[in-house]
């Protein structure tokens, strides 16, 4: 829901300026995610039901903890559980918070036809605007995360909100607030960046040569951010991307594309007014009719 | 079965054809309204064509699959008028002519020329690809059930395939408002013989053998 007390930098489908007369100094926040800390309790799935309202359907259980076992509508936040047997051949636990990465270039707005249903706020919040979404699905191609779902009850388009009505009024988001383990945190993203490399350091000396910070470069950062104990293998972890990125089909797609099109069509209806004006219209004369008539007398005759 | 009785009128479109045609005309304006103002932010006003941006996601596919049947319906028959003969490619390579209305130096045209056969095949491959990434990314429907790499691709190819149609039917357009008496044709279903002997001599000939046509 838009909320005036956030600034918006970014807006779907618009191709004029954000409003940006006022001068907030607005930073950018961030969630970071220890999976380093988490004892998957799920008390953060169930803060964000609470806070925004959602009760998914009570599913079966597919013999692993995942519960509910995907994203929903009702679900913008699923605790994924895998287990490793790393080279020493011990058994590891690696639990993480899925939902929405909070983009600073985020392939769902690149993607939305629908202007102002997504928008990027100048904290670096991506929120959908669920009362001028359309139901395409586009932002489902576009994200490199399969974060977006669509409801089947209205057919608008649900994600994690990084509680963006909580942090505009100056509260951290459900989750962080009900995490009990501290493996939440939120804050300003240049904070939590520094404290995450301090948690490295801490893992590093702990054995975890690979420990390190998720904050993928390839979509310009995220404002959700892990800390990862195997960051060379984030797959690891319930498939996590490696490298993610605003597809190149997309970015074709929904880049390059709309110019050029838009250009070839005006020109070809440009061209051929233009031509029809200049040579004339195509007219059948007199002069034309008497030949076929001769002809066609000499055809019967 | 001319449904008409004068000497000078010769039948190009029979009533049923006709019919097909407006009716692939209208679904295509609104199926192309409804899909290009999801194409592009500066189009989104077309999305009112179907009353707004939700009800053009809802109703664009059914609009669409309804063209596409009709046209297969209206094309179907039409094949064999459009297949591309020898001549056709002295034609395509005097273009120069056909833009400057220099019929005289062109080789003679049957019911079709080689321009309206080369945009006939057109079409249909661009109705078929649009048919079929349309119900990929059906979201409601289809999508869901595809990997998103496909997804992805079939939106694009969606995109190229409506971008080639759109420029394909302005083209058509272009030249049936230019060539008086095509509207007539599609309309009254009769050209003048004036008309068959000027633009499609082989076909006038054809038409006016004292057997009459085919
Ligand atoms: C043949 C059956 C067709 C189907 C099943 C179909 C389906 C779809 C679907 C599902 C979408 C995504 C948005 C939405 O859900 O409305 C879409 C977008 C679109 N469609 Fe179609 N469509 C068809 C035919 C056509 C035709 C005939 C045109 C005419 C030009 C067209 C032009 C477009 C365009 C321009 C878009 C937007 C693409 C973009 O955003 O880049 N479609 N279509
Ligand atoms: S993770 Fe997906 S839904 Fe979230 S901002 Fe990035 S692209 Fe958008």
């Amino acid at each position: 829901m838009p909320l005036q007390s956030l600034d918006i930098v970014r807006r779907s489908a618009t191709t004029t300026p954000s409003p940006m007369a006022r001068a907030a100094a607005e930073v950018a926040v961030a969630k970071l995610i220890d999976t380093s800390k988490c004892i998957g309790c799920k008390a953060c799935q169930t803060a964000c039901m609470e806070w925004n309202d959602l009760r998914d359907e009570v599913g079966s259980c597919a013999g692993t903890y995942d519960n509910p076992r995907d994203l929903t509508d009702q679900s913008w936040t699923v605790m994924r559980f895998s287990e490793y047997e790393n080279p020493k051949g011990d058994l590891e636990w690696l639990i993480r918070k899925d939902g929405c990465m909070h983009c600073a270039d985020p392939g769902c707005l690149k993607a939305c036809p629908s202007p102002g249903a997504i928008v990027q706020y100048a904290n670096g919040i991506v929120d959908f605007h669920e009362e001028h979404c359309i139901g395409c699905g586009y932002c489902v191609a576009g994200c490199p995360f399969d974060v977006p779902r669509i409801s089947k009850k209205d057919g608008k388009a649900y994600k994690c909100t990084l509680c963006s009505d909580r942090v505009a009024v100056g509260l951290e988001p459900a989750c962080v607030k009900t995490c009990p383990t501290g493996a939440i945190t939120f804050g300003t993203k240049e904070q939590l960046q520094h404290d995450a490399a301090e948690r490295i350091v801490d893992l590093k000396s702990r054995g975890y040569e690979q420990a390190g910070l998720y904050d993928p470069a390839g979509v310009g950062g995220t404002h959700v951010m892990y800390v990862l104990h195997h960051a060379d293998q984030p797959a690891l972890y319930s498939g996590l991307p490696v490298a993610p990125r605003v597809s190149p089909v997309v970015r074709l797609w929904k880049g390059a594309a709309k110019p050029l099109a838009l250009g070839a069509i005006a020109l070809a209806a440009i061209a051929g007014l233009l031509n029809y004006v200049r040579v004339g219209a195509k007219e059948v004369d007199p002069a034309d009719e008497a030949a076929a008539e001769r002809e066609k007398e000499k055809a019967h005759g | 079965m001319a449904e008409h009785d004068r000497p000078d009128l010769i039948e190009r479109h029979g009533r049923q054809e006709r019919l097909q045609h407006w009716v692939v005309a209208l679904l295509f304006l609104l199926a192309a309204a409804s899909g290009m103002a999801l194409f592009h932010p500066a189009l989104f006003w077309l999305a009112a064509v179907l009353g707004g941006g939700t009800w053009s996601v809802i109703l664009h596919p059914f609009v669409g699959l309804a063209m596409a049947l009709v046209f297969a319906r209206f094309a179907a028959p039409q094949w064999g008028d459009n297949r591309l003969l020898p001549n056709d490619r002295v034609w395509l390579e005097r273009l120069r002519e056909v833009i400057e209305g220099r019929d005289e130096h062109l080789p003679e045209v049957g019911k079709y020329n080689a321009g309206q056969k080369v945009l006939y095949f057109v079409m249909v491959a661009c109705v078929a690809v649009l048919a079929l990434t349309g119900l990929a990314i059906w979201r409601r429907y289809f999508a869901g059930g595809l990997p998103v790499g496909v997804v992805r691709a079939a939106a694009l190819l969606h995109a190229l395939a409506a971008f080639v149609l759109v420029l394909g039917a302005v083209v058509h357009v272009a030249a049936a408002l230019w060539v008086k008496g095509a509207v007539g044709a599609m309309t009254r279903g009769t050209v003048t013989i004036g008309w068959a002997w000027k633009h499609h001599r082989a076909w006038f000939r054809q038409m006016i053998r004292p057997t009459g046509g085919r």
